[in-house]
């Protein structure tokens, strides 16, 4: 099912009563959902994405805006009327119900012809609870599974009523480390097996990187970018973007172009043809950086770092906008321990400039 | 070393020790000695010798008997009533917002009331005397029904009374928590529940019940001691003489016993208090099998 959000705007009264303003939480938001994939809503605290899931699934009413499965308007269909699946955050399970007590709940509200017999409900609670993987604990109770076991419960009842979307608010965040791990891939196959158009809110860019088949990203209610995982990462439509996906983050530096040169500090650093003059926000990925003696760009070095198979240096230049410049560098390029100074060329690709104003990218030909 | 940190224990034990003592081991042990000493006499304190005469003698007293009658009937009547509509009081409070805490005050008032001033107002209310016909016969008139008198008059008037009166004082604190309880309950399980379209009927009796039910049982259990202790209540309507009221309650039956008119029978009250003790811990062992069976988590 396609999900189309059309200038969705949702805002709330400020909480301190003073201030008449109300508190845009989402600001004009306009996108399609393609059916059948697995969309990340990603984006800093408070940006608004938990607001527009909500939107989504019914629990919160938008300011204006129309929302649409498919061909369908629901916007003022109420949430039982969606058809949507939704996985809390803290998963939710009623906590004196079992496993499948709590898988069946949904279908038991069944009323009218789609009311459904004891048999054929169990029957679909078996389906589900396999497809999750949780069918040897159908009898327990939620506190007697491991939070990685709730969190499967969870997504099998809202995937039970087979809905037309499934949703799931900061699914990881409550699991550890190892199982967070474990359970994104569950989540990815669980999608794919079930191909239900699915979209999750994360504020962590690794699991929207690492699963989803698209990421939007949000800024203060706001849609910066929405895109492939990969196509977001090497090719961000602003500086927000730019410096919010990728570890370690971007390294940035005040820059200038002069004739179609672009300076950082006194040097040239690079040819970046078809760009006006003027000042300039400079992005560069660290592994965008090469050891070069006779390179354009020159640091004062502070340590090397090697990790694993990572080497990586860290140095500092005046014209740094970030607190170190970190670069992630191939072993046989390491610089010997006693320099003080290090000079970089640029990977062209790697380098991302963009307008001072408006913080958007500008676009520059690669030779 | 160990002998004397042990000593040491004990010693700071001690205070409580002795005044627990003095002040609920020796009364209690007192109480059942005094229960099976027959013909206890008040002027010498002296008596005959041990036996089972008092719990006879006050199992066919027909005050006792009475008493028994009456507290039993209020218990039933006020405990599942006042518990229920605390429970609806609660709910629509819960789902209210504005002036909710005005409610919440409102609502709270008659526990911080003196109990004798409730009785006054319950006298206004529903007493009969030469100049006034008391408020709430004056509705009943203009009903087109005939006056009752609710103080002196027949036995289910006076029940009736006397159980309003109970359920209005002791629903406050009950309204407090369950209002804290249905409060603690997660709005994500209300969300969950919208989300896969639960009525409201399945929401409150799936959900809802089940979450608040430890409360529930807690109430219930309280009440039923509250309810078996009640005596300042009635003596509030009816005056101290509550057995020419007819509405004498088990604990007013042991008062009597002890200081009132026919009083000067410690024996006679502690096996009263005794049968009245057996009573209450018969009950709360149900409760609690119960509330065991169907407060799962």
């Amino acid at each position: 099912m396609k999900v189309i959000l059309k200038n969705l705007t949702k805002k709330f009264p400020n909480r301190n009563k003073k201030i008449k303003e109300d508190v845009i939480a989402v600001d004009n938001f306009d996108f399609e959902i393609p059916d059948g994939k697995l969309i990340g809503l990603l984006g800093p605290s408070g940006c608004g994405k938990s607001t527009t899931l909500n939107m989504i699934s019914g629990l919160e009413k938008p300011t204006s805006g129309r929302i649409f499965f498919g061909d369908d308007d629901v916007t003022d269909l109420p949430a039982e009327h969606r058809g949507v699946g939704l996985v809390f955050q803290n998963y939710a399970l009623y906590p004196h119900l079992t496993v499948r007590q709590n898988i069946i709940f949904p279908l038991q509200n069944l009323k009218g012809d789609k009311k459904m017999t004891k048999e054929a409900m169990d029957a679909k609670a078996d389906e589900v609870a396999g497809l999750v993987q949780i069918s040897e604990y159908m009898d327990r109770r939620p506190s007697e599974l491991s939070g990685g076991q709730q969190q499967r419960v969870a997504i099998a009842r809202a995937l039970v009523k087979t809905p037309r979307v499934l949703l799931l608010d900061e699914p990881l965040s409550n699991l550890d480390a190892r199982l967070r791990l474990q359970t994104r891939e569950e989540i990815k196959r669980i999608q794919r097996e079930t191909g239900v158009t699915t979209i999750f809110v994360t504020h962590d860019q690794e699991e929207a990187m690492s699963i989803s088949d698209m990421i939007v990203v949000m800024k203060d209610g706001r849609l910066m970018q929405m895109d492939k995982p990969q196509q977001v990462y090497d090719d961000p439509q602003n500086f927000f973007v730019a410096k919010f996906l990728g570890t370690p983050a971007i390294n940035t530096f005040d820059g200038t172009v002069k004739g179609e040169k672009l300076y950082i500090g006194d040097s040239a650093v690079l040819d970046v043809p078809g760009v006006k003059d003027g000042d300039v926000y400079v992005g560069i990925r660290p592994e965008g950086f090469i050891p070069d003696k006779n390179g354009p760009l020159e640091c004062d070095l502070s340590a090397v770092e090697v990790m694993g198979r990572d080497t990586s240096i860290v140095s500092s230049h005046p014209a740094m906008t970030v607190v170190a410049i970190r670069s992630i560098i191939l072993s046989e390029d390491r610089p010997p321990a006693d320099l003080t100074k290090v000079r970089f060329s640029l990977k062209p690709y790697k380098v991302l400039l963009f307008d001072k104003e408006t913080e958007k990218r500008i676009y520059f030909d690669i030779k | 070393m160990s002998k004397l940190k042990s000593l040491k224990g004990w010693l700071y034990l001690l205070p409580a020790i002795l005044f627990l003592g003095f002040f609920m081991v020796y009364p209690l042990i007192d109480v059942v000695m005094y229960s099976f000493e027959e013909g206890y006499n008040f002027a010498s304190q002296s008596h005959f010798g041990y036996g089972l005469y008092n719990f006879k003698y006050v199992l066919h007293d027909p005050y006792f008997l009475q008493a028994v009658k009456n507290t039993f009937i209020i218990v039933i009547i006020t405990v599942p009533l006042s518990t229920g509509i605390a429970l609806l009081i609660s709910l629509g409070l819960n789902s209210i917002k504005p002036l909710k805490e005005l409610f919440q005050t409102v609502y709270f008032l008659p526990y911080v009331t003196n109990t004798l001033a409730v009785g006054l107002v319950f006298m206004i209310l529903f007493k009969k005397t030469a100049y006034s016909e008391g408020l709430v016969n004056l509705l009943l008139n203009s009903l087109g029904m005939s006056s009752v008198d609710f103080i002196d008059g027949p036995y289910w008037a006076k029940i009736f009374v006397m159980c309003f009166y109970t359920i209005w004082v002791v629903m406050p604190f009950k309204i407090l928590i369950l209002t804290s309880a249905l409060a603690g309950v997660k709005k994500d399980y209300y969300n969950a529940a919208r989300v896969d379209g639960t009525s409201k009927f399945r929401i409150f009796y799936k959900i809802t019940l089940p979450m608040i039910s430890p409360m529930i049982f807690y109430l219930v259990i309280t009440g039923f001691i509250g309810a078996f202790k009640a005596y300042s209540d009635e003596v509030a309507i009816f005056g101290t003489n509550l057995n020419a009221a007819g509405m004498n309650t088990i604990v007013g039956y042991v008062y009597d016993m002890l200081y009132g008119n026919s009083g000067g029978y410690p024996s006679y009250a502690s096996a009263a208090s005794l049968i009245l003790f057996a009573i209450v811990f018969t009950i709360t062992v149900i409760n609690l099998l119960i509330s065991k069976k169907n407060v799962q988590y």
